[in-house]
């Protein structure tokens, strides 16, 4: 388990950059973390990132894009546009939520 | 006398009736099993259907010769499950009280989730291979097939059998190149996932084998739409092709919705240890039709009979639940060429290097392509319909994945702490 430095505060990460202490994340870790990836952050973005923690803080599972369609009223393509090459690990790593396991 | 009902008769259904009517008190307990289709399907063949090795025949069976006796079996579809009330409402007008009730309703494919894919060509030059009859229509399109674009595709995890994409784009590599044909043909393999499968160790194995046989990875390929001749991704890329065999959209059955008890995709979610589904504490699901992080594939479904059994009897004696699922799962990867891989996993632990179920004996190779294993995967048509149906124990095989004689290291991507 790696620490790092962002955004003034030292967080712990997993071997992908992503957040392993969910209580670490705050907004300005999240911006952070969305420049890592060459992301601006809007509002649009972060609707994305609210619903993500929502969803997780109720179900305890990162949602699917599919779910993030249907429940968060996100189109995929919209989703695609925000976060482009692989938007539900970029939108999941900003959100310092896990990322996502592909069902085997 | 108390009542079990299982809904779905297929691999889940069929071997947890097995168990049961073993375990259980018959004078206490009426068993029961429902089922919309009398057809009990062998899934893992269908594989094997287009390239003309297997017929129809060799895949399909009465369901009711698998059931046992004095077990109840009604060919009927359940409408509603009322979990207040403890009882499943068919579609006929009856309805069934339960005091436990298990869900084995499986998944289906759902081309028409994907924009186009149904209209566009649907078995004129799309199919699928996740039924008998999609299998077969691919196997007459094939066999006419004389050359041009062939796109292997999967829409969506998950999926059954996620390997069963890499065995058909294997399987057409041979099977071109067998009748000479294949300097004709491109293969894509086209996938969401970011590597040919979702664990790293087999995906890196696998993408070597494609490059080998020649087959082209398109990955990261969310799917928006099918046009004719056409796969077209979110992020505006194109794949053209003369043939798609696409693995569409799997759901779990439409009960679930009618039910109020199913997640986005008509999974029941489920206790990925105990079995027990979420909604509530006599209700218990496994096979296909559950959220777990598990494969969807009758190896698992085999050794989650086993906890599952044992978790009911602990119910019904009022104790704690405590076997536990540890998502162990194996599977043959078939890879054409009279061979084929083995793989074993679990929640955990990666598939990796090694003997099973053996340690160091074997037979099987792990990871490894080997002529073995090819027999191996022909082999389980018979212990299928003999054994594994019939809930006969197969020596050495054990519901909890096994260590011994595996290669473990840190880069097979271990990350239990057991």
């Amino acid at each position: 388990m790696a620490t790092k430095q962002i955004a003034g505060k030292i967080v712990s990460v997993s071997e992908e950059g992503y957040l392993t202490d969910p209580s670490q994340w705050t907004r300005e870790v999240a911006q952070a973390i969305a420049v890592e990836e060459g992301i601006t952050l809007t509002d649009a973005h972060w609707k994305v990132i609210d619903f993500l923690k929502k969803d997780f803080a109720a179900t305890g599972t990162l949602a699917s894009m599919r779910r993030i369609n249907k429940t968060g009223g996100i189109p995929t393509k919209d989703l695609y546009e925000l976060f482009p090459d692989g938007p539900l690990k970029k939108a999941a790593r900003i959100a310092g939520l896990p990322k996502p396991t592909s069902c085997v | 006398m108390k009542k079990i009902l299982i809904i779905g008769a297929g691999t889940a259904g069929t071997m947890m009736a097995v168990h049961l009517s073993r375990k259980l008190n018959r004078k206490e307990w009426i068993i029961t099993i429902l089922d919309k289709d009398e057809t009990h399907y062998y899934q893992p063949g269908y594989l094997f259907i287009p390239f003309g090795i297997y017929t129809k025949k060799d895949v399909i069976r009465k369901g009711a010769k698998y059931i046992p006796a004095g077990i109840e079996y009604l060919l009927a579809e359940a409408g509603e499950i009322a979990t207040d009330q403890n009882r499943v409402k068919l579609t006929d007008g009856r309805e069934i009280a339960y005091d436990i009730l298990i869900i084995a309703t499986g998944t289906d494919i759902h081309p028409e989730e994907t924009p186009g894919m149904a209209e566009n060509g649907w078995r004129e030059n799309i199919f699928d291979f996740y039924t008998a009859d999609g299998a077969c229509a691919l196997g007459e399109k094939m066999s006419g097939f004389k050359g041009g674009k062939v796109a292997i595709h999967v829409a969506e995890m998950p999926i059954k059998c996620p390997v069963a994409p890499l065995e058909i784009a294997f399987m057409a590599d041979w099977y071109f190149t067998k009748k000479g044909i294949r300097k004709d043909i491109q293969i894509d393999f086209v996938t969401p996932l970011s590597g040919a499968f979702s664990k790293p160790a087999t995906a890196k194995v696998m993408g070597h084998l494609m490059d080998e046989r020649g087959i082209n990875l398109v990955a990261d390929f969310g799917t928006e739409r099918v046009e004719r001749g056409k796969l077209i991704s979110y992020d505006n890329r194109t794949v053209e092709y003369d043939l798609l065999i696409t693995t569409p959209t799997n759901m779990g059955d439409a009960l679930m919705a009618r039910s109020n008890m199913g997640d986005d995709l008509n999974f029941v979610p489920t206790d990925k240890h105990t079995l027990q589904a979420k909604a509530k504490d006599n209700i218990f699901a496994l096979g296909d039709a559950t959220n777990l992080p598990s494969s969807k594939a009758g190896s698992v479904v085999h050794f989650q009979t086993e906890i599952l059994t044992k978790n009911i009897r602990s119910y019904i004696q009022g104790k704690e639940l405590k076997a536990s699922f540890d998502g162990h799962s194996n599977c043959f990867i078939e890879s054409g060429y009279g061979k084929a891989f083995l793989i074993d996993f679990n929640y955990d632990l990666d598939p990796v290097e090694g003997t099973y179920p053996l340690p160091f004996l074997g037979p099987f190779s792990l990871l490894k392509e080997t002529r073995l294993n090819h027999i191996g995967k022909l082999a389980m048509k018979f212990v299928y319909w003999n054994i594994l149906l019939r809930g006969i124990p197969v020596p050495g095989i054990s519901s909890k994945m096994g260590r011994a004689g595996k290669i473990i290291s840190e880069a097979s991507g271990v990350t239990s702490k057991i």
